[in-house]
């Protein structure tokens, strides 16, 4: 049972770094600010989704689940809302600062 | 063990290429986001250490407030003429010379240190119990340097003094000029909206869990300034003139409270800054709770900047 748990974990936080470091070559890679918005927030909300999901087994009780879940959450509101704030940025006239 | 060691030398060595880039970036804007993630960075390294009071202080003043503050002092220079200075020959050398000097110094600091270091830790410890307290950082900042702690709250509101007095005359007691969106953008009042409730919960835990985990006055009252800055920058609330008599109240009442608590030490424990026995514990939270408050109010201040427009009457 353990070892399934583990097994679980592993593959689960893999492919959340997976997506972290695809979501970093398109934050280096990619034209323009909108796309380069959109790697970046693709990895919070996927990426770091995908790693609390596998750290769950491993944390000890239901407090510290929360805990983690209640992260992930925090990161996808701000990272969403402020990728947002960007790219209307973005879309005013002026330099930026 | 290796993996540990691997992670610490690659930490290392991306804080000491950040810390490059900063001095090298030409443009202050990136210089300012560069900044901004080495002081990230660097609270990982407190953590790595096992420093977890130093790494949250480190990540909400290091890399919060003081990237709040210089990104308000590049904006405030933006479009104005600003006469770049360049430095003389000699002056260059004398910069390299203190530099120099400051390298040595702090070389001979980390590589002759002495095979026992001085420490006090463990008579810190061995004490830590009759304060009631279970952190020991909070044990030494409220009971063992208390006085440093209390000067340090004190410099804090002689900072926001400082950045009002830049304020024109007729101007002083009027209300910062913190930049607030013009057009209030859907998204950003429904941040303010949603994230205060949760973010004033966590400021408070942070002061509360302080007595006993890592956390405290100053990291709990960086969260509560985020927060009042988020909601008066989506126009939820107007920024209060610094005249404003709850102001004033809210800035002082932590240093005066501790103050009190000190000189009262006077007569019920025998010295400044003394705790009568048993009554340690509440004695330093009132304190701490207070501090919070005002350490809240004077870094959203500071960051909203010099009094620039009247109240209207």
């Amino acid at each position: 049972m353990k070892i399934a748990i583990d097994i679980f974990t592993v593959a689960l936080v893999s492919a959340g770094a997976f997506f972290f470091m695809a979501g970093t070559v398109g934050l280096l890679r990619f034209p323009d600010t909108l796309t380069r918005l959109h790697a970046l927030t693709k990895v919070d909300n996927l990426g770091l989704g995908l790693i609390v999901a596998g750290l769950l087994p491993q944390a000890d009780g239901l407090l510290s689940a929360l805990k983690l879940i209640s992260v992930w959450i925090l990161v996808q509101l701000s990272g969403a809302i402020v990728s947002q704030l960007i790219a209307q940025a973005t879309q005013r006239p002026g330099p930026p600062t | 063990m290796t993996y540990d060691l691997a992670f610490d030398i690659s930490l290392a060595g991306l804080l000491l290429a950040i810390a490059l880039w900063t001095i090298v970036a030409r443009a202050i804007f990136p210089a300012i986001v560069l900044f901004m993630v080495y002081g990230l960075l660097l609270g990982i390294v407190w953590v790595r250490l096992s420093a977890v009071d130093v790494a949250l202080t480190e990540a909400a003043i290091g890399g919060g407030v003081t990237s709040m503050l210089l990104l308000g002092a590049a904006a405030r220079l933006q479009g104005k003429n600003v006469a770049s200075e360049q430095l003389g020959l000699p002056g260059r050398l004398a910069a390299a010379l203190l530099c120099i000097f400051v390298t040595a110094g702090l070389a001979y600091a980390v590589f002759l240190r002495p095979e026992v270091a001085a420490t006090l830790a463990p008579m810190a410890k061995e004490n830590l119990a009759e304060s009631g307290l279970g952190n020991p950082v909070a044990g030494v900042l409220f009971v063992y340097r208390a006085l440093d702690t209390l000067l340090e709250k004190v410099v804090l509101l002689l900072a926001l003094v400082g950045v009002w007095s830049l304020a024109k005359d007729e101007m002083w007691g009027g209300i910062p000029g913190l930049r607030v969106y013009a057009q209030p953008s859907g998204i950003l009042v429904y941040l303010a909206q949603v994230l205060p409730p949760i973010g004033i919960m966590v400021g408070i835990y942070m002061f509360w869990a302080g007595a006993n985990y890592p956390g405290g006055a100053f990291q709990g009252g960086t969260v509560l300034a985020a927060m009042w800055l988020l909601v008066m920058m989506a126009r939820l609330q107007d920024v209060p003139a610094t005249s404003a008599p709850w102001v004033r109240l809210c800035l002082v009442v932590g240093p005066v409270a501790f103050l009190a608590i000190g000189l009262s030490g006077f007569v019920f424990a025998g010295s400044f800054l003394g705790y009568p026995e048993g009554h340690a514990k509440p004695l330093i939270i009132i304190a701490e709770a207070t501090l919070t408050l005002s350490i809240g109010v004077t870094l959203a201040l500071l960051v909203a900047g010099p009094p620039e427009r009247m109240p209207q009457r």
